[in-house]
């Protein structure tokens, strides 16, 4: 007796189709499982034994093969378990084996045979869709994911039993009802830039970066608002659209920190320390799970301390930058995570944190010193290098400069017109402009032109800094809502790249 | 311009026994009266066991192979007896015997006419953005006079002094306590390659030579033999700027200093020549006053405040005032972009300059 049963399995952000074969034949009593799977799908059996007698059901005194097909493709975790033992229902004809051509099942087994929640519910559900497979039976607390898929029937189920009955025609469960919104999520909790005093110019740069998608470097000492800033980021960003917000839940989901209902709406901010490895900063492992950089696809991906960071991990970090995606190799298979994040780093502008004030006594060679740490790879694509001086004492017990509501107007705006005028081009900012796509869009005026040359022929700009700078200055003429970058917007986007901090000054 | 034998032979002689001057030195040895000495008594003071040794190297000295060295390495030598050496070098009994010159050696020979102006500019390693500044300052003020500026190629206000000077195209001399042919300090490397392309270094040791700490003193008198003029800009009190003065008080030369804040230990030693009766120097202007006589030369002020624009004169007057980051000036985001778009202007128009910290100060 021959049985199949569809299921998915998670590689990557992708999810593949898995066909479950049950065989049952005569012969000594044994259960195999074969294609590939991890430790969690060789324990399995035990689980999907127990399960079955548990819920009162026969299990075959056969030969039992299970196969997990295509059998080249590595299988990894427990979600297997619930469509093995529909599969063994079907093979010994306690469930009708027709039914569950309508059904792709996915789920892991308590002993007890009650069904558990499992990662990546909703890249399932899209594979569920896109297979054009009619419905999804998941664990009950994942109901309400699968079903944020449109065009899947998705079956709540609790328990083997309730599955049993649901092939054997019975009804589809409800989904369950929704739970109140849980408190932390309220928009009231948000950060918002009116709680940021003074910064001025620091609160302007965050405006610069958010129009424009740009990557943004703070530098200042410790305890200045750094991290405040960047935390406030996420809120001037325009909302995520339903497939972005898609994305962003089922990586989440993938990487088991997804336990909600709803789409995840705002966007995220990952804010990983400077001890994290290589691997933690783009995914990897054994098993590939994504990391920080997938985590903050969509969002914001903070650095705080950059220089602390490890070389390494720094350095595996600009494919991601670069591609928008992060591809992992394990044992001869490649899998692919999305990493289209926008980054934010902090860094002291000198060992001590005091440069420029009395109290730094850093030398010219530890400033060196400090400045070859930073530079390097991320460098390269810092288009905004801030400073953030101590504010003025006043500053602090002044009121609000500005709120996000206002500053996200004013974004919204300025990445209306971008997408205006790259439309058809596949880009939607200004930071993500090729060097030939630049010149062909900034339209820059004479004088605009003559002070970048002026700047440059000064030293106080790189040749590296001059495409950033333009591509700022195209930003803020958005901002302006202009169509053409002039001299006064160069001069703005002059002052928001501190060169001196990672370049150091020429000659002296 | 050229170098004779017996004088290759006693820089030979002195590169010779670097090591046993460095352990006279530590011995509290006076390094100007060592190296005063003749051949002779030299050997005596610091060959000790191995005089022998000494001796048969310096009697087998060969000066084509020096010269051939000295060429190899693309420098030039000048010799005391030479009349390419400056004369004002020769007062002093512990004179270089050879002068070695990377670069230009017409930097050097300009020196050789009577009464050249020469200022040396000298002062901290680990100085202040202020100080940085004004040493920039004076080396742009003196240079575009036709002041030779000399300094040390030493961090901080020394190289900054060299990168004004160079700012108008010099004339500038780095006197280096190593080779002149080896950028000392190391991170200095680029501001050398800058000076040797246009100007000169030079060193009195022979080419490949890695400095001892008493070179270093040793380089100082050198400085302050060849300027008419030693200011300094900002030194503690133990600094060795203040060598430099001493050596140049005992040349008779005169001794400037800029005054810094009395509450700042990096200008305690600068702040204490000027009490000790070292001239007030604020500017260029003061610098050519007392090297050329008052009212010879004035000092190039390309950037005049009168002539801008009237929000900017008011920005920039808020800058001179302490008011010097974006977030002093701008108290919201709309206030903050046209700060950042004067700022950047000024700047360009060479009024302001960028320090770390997010900080501006005015270009003197």
């Amino acid at each position: 007796m021959l049985a199949r049963v569809s299921t998915f399995a998670i590689d990557g952000f992708a999810s593949r189709r898995v066909s479950v074969e049950v065989d049952l034949r005569t012969g000594l009593p044994a259960f195999t499982i074969v294609g590939r799977g991890d430790a969690a799908v060789r324990e399995s059996r035990e689980r999907v034994h127990a399960a079955l007698l548990n819920s009162g059901f026969a299990f075959p005194q056969r030969r039992i093969t299970v196969n997990l097909a295509p059998a080249h493709l590595r299988k990894i975790g427990p979600g297997f378990d619930l469509a093995t033992a529909c599969g063994v229902l079907a093979a010994s004809e306690q469930i009708p084996s027709a039914a569950l051509e309508r059904w792709a099942v996915f789920g892991e087994l308590g002993l007890s045979g009650d069904v558990r929640r499992c990662r990546g519910v909703l890249a399932v559900a899209e594979g569920t869709r896109r297979d054009r497979i009619a419905g999804l039976i998941v664990p009950r607390e994942c109901a309400r994911e699968a079903a944020l898929v449109d065009d899947v029937v998705v079956a709540g189920v609790s328990s083997l039993r309730q599955v049993a009955a649901l092939l054997r025609g019975g009804e589809v469960p409800e989904l369950p009802a929704l739970a109140p919104a849980p408190k932390r999520d309220a928009p009231a909790e948000q950060p918002d830039l009116a709680d940021v005093r003074g910064h001025a110019g620091a609160v302007r740069a965050l405006t610069v970066a958010a129009a424009g998608g740009h990557n943004l470097l703070l530098s200042g000492p410790p305890g200045t608002g750094k991290t405040m800033l960047a935390a406030r980021l996420p809120s001037v960003l325009p909302p995520l659209t339903r497939a972005e917000a898609i994305a962003v839940t089922r990586i989440h989901s993938i990487a088991g920190m997804y336990t909600g209902q709803e789409l995840i709406r705002r966007r995220p901010l990952r804010a990983p320390h400077h001890t994290i490895s290589p691997s933690g900063l783009v995914g990897g492992g054994m098993l590939p799970s994504p990391g920080e950089a997938s985590l903050a696809h969509n969002g914001v991906l903070f650095l705080d301390e950059l220089s602390e960071f490890s070389r390494s991990a720094l350095e595996a970090l600009r494919q991601p930058l670069e591609d928008g995606t992060v591809a992992i190799v394990r044992r001869q298979r490649t899998v692919m995570f999305p990493t289209r994040f926008q980054l934010v780093a902090s860094t002291n502008p000198c060992p001590c944190g005091h440069a420029g004030s009395p109290r730094c006594r850093c030398t010219e060679a530890d400033m060196a010193r400090h400045r070859r740490k930073l530079s390097g790879p991320l460098l390269d694509r810092m288009d905004l290098i801030v400073p953030m001086p101590r504010p003025a004492a006043e500053a602090l017990d002044g009121g609000p400069t500005t709120s996000s509501a206002e500053v996200l107007a004013a974004v919204l705006e300025a990445r209306e017109r971008q997408a205006e005028r790259l439309a058809g081009s596949g880009l939607t900012t200004n930071a993500a402009l090729s060097p030939r796509l630049l010149r062909e869009h900034v339209c820059a005026d004479a004088a605009a032109h003559a002070l970048l040359r002026g700047a440059y022929e000064r030293g106080t700009l790189s040749a590296r800094g001059h495409q950033r700078v333009l591509r700022v200055a195209r930003t803020i003429a958005d901002l302006e809502g202009s169509a053409c970058v002039r001299a006064h917007d160069v001069k703005e986007a002059l002052g928001l790249r501190e060169e001196h901090a990672v370049e150091g000054a020429r000659a002296a | 311009m050229s170098a004779c034998d017996g004088c290759l032979r006693r820089s030979a002689l002195i590169a010779a026994l670097a090591a046993h001057i460095e352990r006279a030195r530590r011995n509290h040895r006076h390094i100007a009266e060592l190296l005063a000495l003749g051949e002779e008594d030299l050997l005596d003071a610091l060959g000790g066991g191995r005089r022998g040794d000494l001796e048969r190297a310096r009697e087998g000295f060969d000066p084509v192979q020096a010269r051939e060295r000295i060429s190899a390495a693309g420098l030039h030598a000048v010799c005391r007896h030479d009349g390419a050496y400056p004369p004002r070098l020769t007062q002093a009994a512990d004179a270089a015997a050879v002068l070695h010159v990377a670069g230009d050696p017409g930097r050097l020979a300009a020196l050789a006419i009577e009464d050249a102006p020469a200022v040396a500019v000298v002062g901290a390693r680990r100085a202040g953005h202020d100080g940085l500044e004004v040493a920039r300052g004076l080396g742009r003020g003196l240079a575009a006079a036709g002041v030779t500026v000399v300094s040390g190629m030493a961090l901080g206000i020394d190289s900054a002094a060299h990168a004004g000077a160079l700012e108008v195209g010099g004339p500038t001399l780095a006197v280096l306590a190593s080779g002149a042919d080896v950028p000392y300090p190391p991170s200095k490397r680029g501001l050398y390659r800058e000076i040797v392309r246009t100007q000169a270094a030079i060193s009195e040791m022979p080419p490949g030579f890695r400095p001892f700490r008493w070179c270093f003193p040793a380089r100082n008198r050198t400085i302050a033999g060849l300027a008419m003029l030693t200011i300094v800009v900002e030194a503690t009190e133990r600094s060795g700027s203040l060598i430099t003065a001493e050596l140049a008080q005992d040349l008779g030369r005169a001794v400037g200093a800029v005054p810094g804040p009395v509450s700042a230990p990096r200008a305690a030693g600068s702040n204490a020549l000027l009490r000790d009766g070292a001239l007030v120097i604020r500017h260029a202007q003061d610098a050519l006053d007392e090297a050329l006589g008052i009212g010879v030369a004035t000092a190039l002020t390309s950037h005049r405040a009168q002539d801008l624009e009237r929000p900017l004169r008011a920005l920039l007057a808020r800058v001179e005032d302490g008011c010097d980051t974006v977030s002093d000036l701008a108290a919201t985001p709309a206030e903050a972009q046209s700060a950042l778009a004067g700022l950047s202007e000024l700047e360009l128009l060479g009024f302001l300059r960028r320090v770390p910290g997010g900080r501006y100060v005015r270009c003197s």
